[in-house]
């Protein structure tokens, strides 16, 4: 009898237990569903090439309301570029410093502190590039002000670093060592190992990091939204004030009558920024094989 | 069983379960009861939450929250039926009336104070008076260079607001009189414009008069408010209250509370409204940087109240 | 020698981005600490927001209202990650379903903040009706968590040797006795510390909540689940951005000194709590 009910039980838990990992899938198909079916008003409505061509996005316009989110979206890729130009190098041998070099010890206190700067919440960073960053840059460079492309940039670098230095060194420390021995006795210096061994042989791993920092900047809301500047004009410089997809969602959403056009169309760039990031998590999906990592 | 057939009736059960539709309603929104959610306007927030931190001292059982975001977030907010009182510091259109008028909502207007929008700039830029045209022109993008209206050579920088904000809408309804240039600097809240402003020799910002109010106390002004001419009268300031109430100041108005429906009678709404208009109320209005309401105001107010009597 | 110095340099490199690293995050505290240091008092932690004087004011709505909202999401997603992760570790074979929801997974850990803020929106508080509260920001950003918390789970149990599982099974005991048995009392301090990283980083997160509910100024503190709440990044976001006073930035800066002093506590007890599993279990 007790055998039976501890069979029953445990027949049972593993339902449940399927039931609840089955709950991810769902949440992440719910949310698609979800961003799809907002988004649908606004897809029908408005001629597609006006959406993704068109760099002029003001739906509250004094004339005619018009939903161009090229701007927007080349808002958004000057600051992941220009972020990822000092996150990467910074990540990647940050990664190989922690995974070569150091000694285990300051590697034990190393990498919590990196992950510590991970932990930082954007709002902070914001208001710090506000503060201290903003009026800096616009000293060094003879701006009017600092609200701009690149002051957002540097500051999304800081939480991009993290996790790029995370997945690298996880991939560089994942070789095995013949690899690092074989070149040693070669007669190979470290550096030359790092550089001409090690790093080919991580670059699936290393490339996915980029593309997980690629996803982390792109999906950065609130550090653009205190310090890149908020202009709807297309970015023709480092200097100039942009205003990313991100930021436009987090903005004007709050004014949007649930159901209107406007709402409609910022689930549109909602459900652009969740294929987006979808699109680089699948491609880091190939590249690496990775066990769940965030 | 196996897990993987586990997974299957699970999966499917799953999916059945997620189309049941929830029944109860978590949160009704409570406007005959003990709290009071108001949501808008930018400009007004302050004000208004002095007005409600100074009615819950008088009235301990009241539960009052205060939320910035813009007129346009409270207007929303009001049609999407989550907020008691809508703070607007512009009037609603017809076609969010119309809007609100579709889903059951009877929108009701009660105005609070009167307000002056300011154009400032940096305090080493020269000018210091500019017509309304001018600043339309500016705005829009036509003129993009100070020497152009009689300043130094230098670009102008645009600051406003976002177009979640009732000022925005309201200086371009007013002054610009067409779309905002697109380089205009979209700042998040008045407080970002005049640190902004404060900030940049170049730039021009328009904020309400309560952002401002010390700047005229102040020996050495952090920002230079700029007089504006409209037609062929001479130039006013917005911190001249006569200027700005009798109309003499072109860029005056009224600012705004929305109501979904007309508050019951002795709610706290109803209380929260007379507060407002009474004379602390109002006192409180103009130290929080804003001018009283005027007569015609009190007037139409008046009508309010007493149908809700 | 001419061999070793190109080496030279590019290990002084590699020490040299390191060394940026730590020094990043001390100038982030160092400028906080110099930006709203002054303003953090005993009174400004425990009082109520005064809105007119906020000098006499405090921040302990908010300091409540963050510490609601991380409590509660893990409340909701500690379980639901748990036991997501005990499913894959436990249950499943290497199978497409496995796949695709450690797919899912990766996937729901990248989608941006301001979408799952739009979702929650969208379903939280208007779809379900749960209106701008407490209850929906913590359903969303629960939803933000739980990737966090499935992968920190997986990696404490996958650490529990399986020969744990082995001898238990060779005495006969079934799955779930096992698991309830031997494997979550070894593994469940992992599974704590992600927990705890985890209520860190919701805490911390501001764009959804500015979608789904946080106010600026409330009288007294939320009575339940379905009222509006203030929270520690809104607070600093609003104070560094909307606020008229002279001294809002720095209050600002205080305000986000104390969630980064909160987030800093919860993440030292984390890696207290990794450290001597470390060194204290030996299996």
């Amino acid at each position: 009898m007790r055998r039976f009910q501890s069979r029953l039980i445990d027949g049972s838990m593993s339902v449940v237990f399927a039931f609840v990992a089955v709950l991810t899938v769902i949440l992440l198909l719910g949310i698609f569903l979800f961003l799809v079916f907002n988004a649908v008003r606004a897809l029908q409505t408005i001629p597609l090439q006006d959406i993704l061509l068109s760099a002029n996005w003001n739906p509250v316009s004094y004339t005619k309301p018009v939903w161009g989110i090229l701007a927007l979206a080349l808002g958004t890729l000057i600051i992941v570029l220009l972020s990822l130009l000092v996150a990467f190098p910074l990540g990647l041998l940050t990664a190989i410093y922690l995974s070569e070099i150091a000694s285990v010890r300051s590697r034990e206190i190393l990498k919590p502190l990196i992950e510590m700067i991970a932990g930082v919440p954007s709002v902070v960073l914001g208001l710090l590039g506000l503060l201290f960053l903003a009026p800096i840059l616009a000293n060094i460079f003879q701006l009017s002000n600092g609200l701009n492309a690149l002051t957002a940039s540097m500051l999304v670098a800081i939480v991009t670093m993290p996790s790029i230095a995370s997945l690298c060194e996880d991939s560089l420390s994942e070789l095995p060592r013949g690899l690092r021995d074989a070149s040693f006795a070669l007669g190979a210096g470290r550096a030359s190992t790092i550089i001409h061994v090690l790093l080919p042989a991580a670059k699936s791993g290393i490339a996915g990091a980029a593309m997980l920092g690629l996803g982390r900047a792109i999906g950065e809301t609130m550090i653009v939204l205190m310090v890149a500047g908020n202009s709807l004009s297309v970015p023709r410089s480092l200097f100039d004030a942009v205003r990313p997809m991100t930021a436009t969602i987090a903005i004007e959403i709050k004014e949007a009558v649930t159901g209107s056009m406007h709402w409609s169309a910022l689930f549109v760039i909602g459900l652009i920024l969740f294929l987006l990031t979808l699109g680089l998590n699948i491609i880091v999906d190939i590249l690496v094989r990775r066990r769940i990592h965030t | 069983m196996r897990p993987s057939r586990v997974f299957v009736f699970v999966f499917v059960t799953a999916l059945l379960s997620g189309c049941a539709t929830p029944t109860a309603s978590v949160v009704p929104v409570d406007s005959a009861g003990t709290s009071v959610v108001i949501q808008g306007s930018d400009t007004e927030v302050q004000m208004v939450a002095n007005l409600a931190e100074a009615f819950t001292a008088d009235h301990p059982e009241a539960d009052m929250s205060v939320t910035g975001g813009g007129s346009a977030v409270g207007i929303a907010a009001l049609i999407n039926g989550v907020a008691d009182i809508a703070n607007s510091s512009r009037q609603m259109t017809e076609e969010e009336v119309a809007l609100a008028a579709e889903r059951d909502i009877d929108v009701q207007e009660f105005i609070v104070a009167r307000d002056g929008l300011a154009v400032v700039t940096h305090p080493s830029n020269p000018m210091k008076e500019l017509s309304l045209e001018q600043i339309g022109t500016i705005y829009d993008g036509t003129i993009t260079n100070w020497k152009d209206v009689g300043g130094p050579d230098a670009p102008i920088v645009l600051y406003g607001r976002q177009s979640t904000s009732g000022t925005f809408g309201f200086f371009r309804d007013v002054v610009v009189k067409a779309d905002y240039s697109r380089d205009m600097r979209q700042m998040e809240g008045t407080q970002a414009i005049v640190d902004a402003v404060v900030a940049d020799k170049n730039g021009i910002g328009y904020v309400g008069v309560g952002y401002i109010k010390d700047q005229s106390a102040n020996d050495t002004p952090t920002l230079n408010v700029l007089l504006v001419r409209s037609g062929e009268s001479e130039g006013a300031s917005p911190l001249d209250r006569e200027a700005v109430l009798s109309g003499k100041y072109p860029i005056a108005r009224a600012i705004y509370q929305y109501m979904p429906s007309l508050p019951a009678k002795d709610s706290l709404a109803h209380q929260f409204l007379l507060f407002e208009a009474s004379e602390a109320g109002q006192a409180l209005v103009e130290e929080s940087g804003f001018y009283p309401m005027t007569v015609e105001d009190a007037a139409q107010n008046k009508v309010l109240f007493d149908a809700i009597q | 020698m001419k061999r070793h110095t190109p080496d030279r340099l590019f290990l002084n490199l590699c020490r040299l981005a390191a060394f940026l690293c730590v020094s990043i995050l001390l100038a982030v505290l160092i400028l906080l600490i110099i930006a709203g240091g002054s303003v953090i008092t005993w009174s400004f932690l425990t009082q109520t927001w005064q809105h007119q004087a906020i000098e006499s004011g405090g921040i302990a709505q908010a300091i409540v209202g963050s510490a609601i909202v991380g409590i509660g999401v893990v409340l909701l997603s500690f379980p639901l990650g748990l036991g997501t992760a005990i499913y894959l570790t436990e249950y499943s074979r290497e199978n497409i379903p496995k796949r695709l929801i450690e797919l899912a997974i990766r996937n729901l850990a990248g989608v941006p903040s301001v979408v799952i803020g739009l979702f929650g929106l969208a379903f939280f508080v208007h779809g379900l009706k749960f209106g701008s509260s407490l209850l929906a920001a913590i359903a969303t950003l629960s939803i933000m968590t739980l990737p966090w918390i499935i992968a920190a789970s997986v990696e404490a149990l996958q650490s529990v040797p399986r020969k744990f599982r082995d001898s238990s099974f060779a005495l006969g005991a079934t799955r779930w006795q096992t698991i309830h048995r031997i494997v979550l009392p070894a593994g469940l301090q992992g599974c704590l510390t992600g927990a705890i990283i985890s209520m860190a980083r919701a805490m911390g997160e501001t764009a959804p909540i500015i979608m789904v509910g946080a106010t600026f100024y409330l009288t007294g503190f939320p009575h339940s689940l379905s009222d509006r709440f203030l929270a520690l990044p809104y607070h600093t976001f609003i104070l560094a951005t909307q606020h008229a006073h002279p001294q809002a930035q720095s209050y600002a800066a205080g305000s986000a000194l104390v969630l980064m002093m909160l987030t800093f506590l919860l993440s030292s007890v984390a890696i207290g709590i990794r450290y001597r599993i470390r060194t204290r279990k030996v299996w």
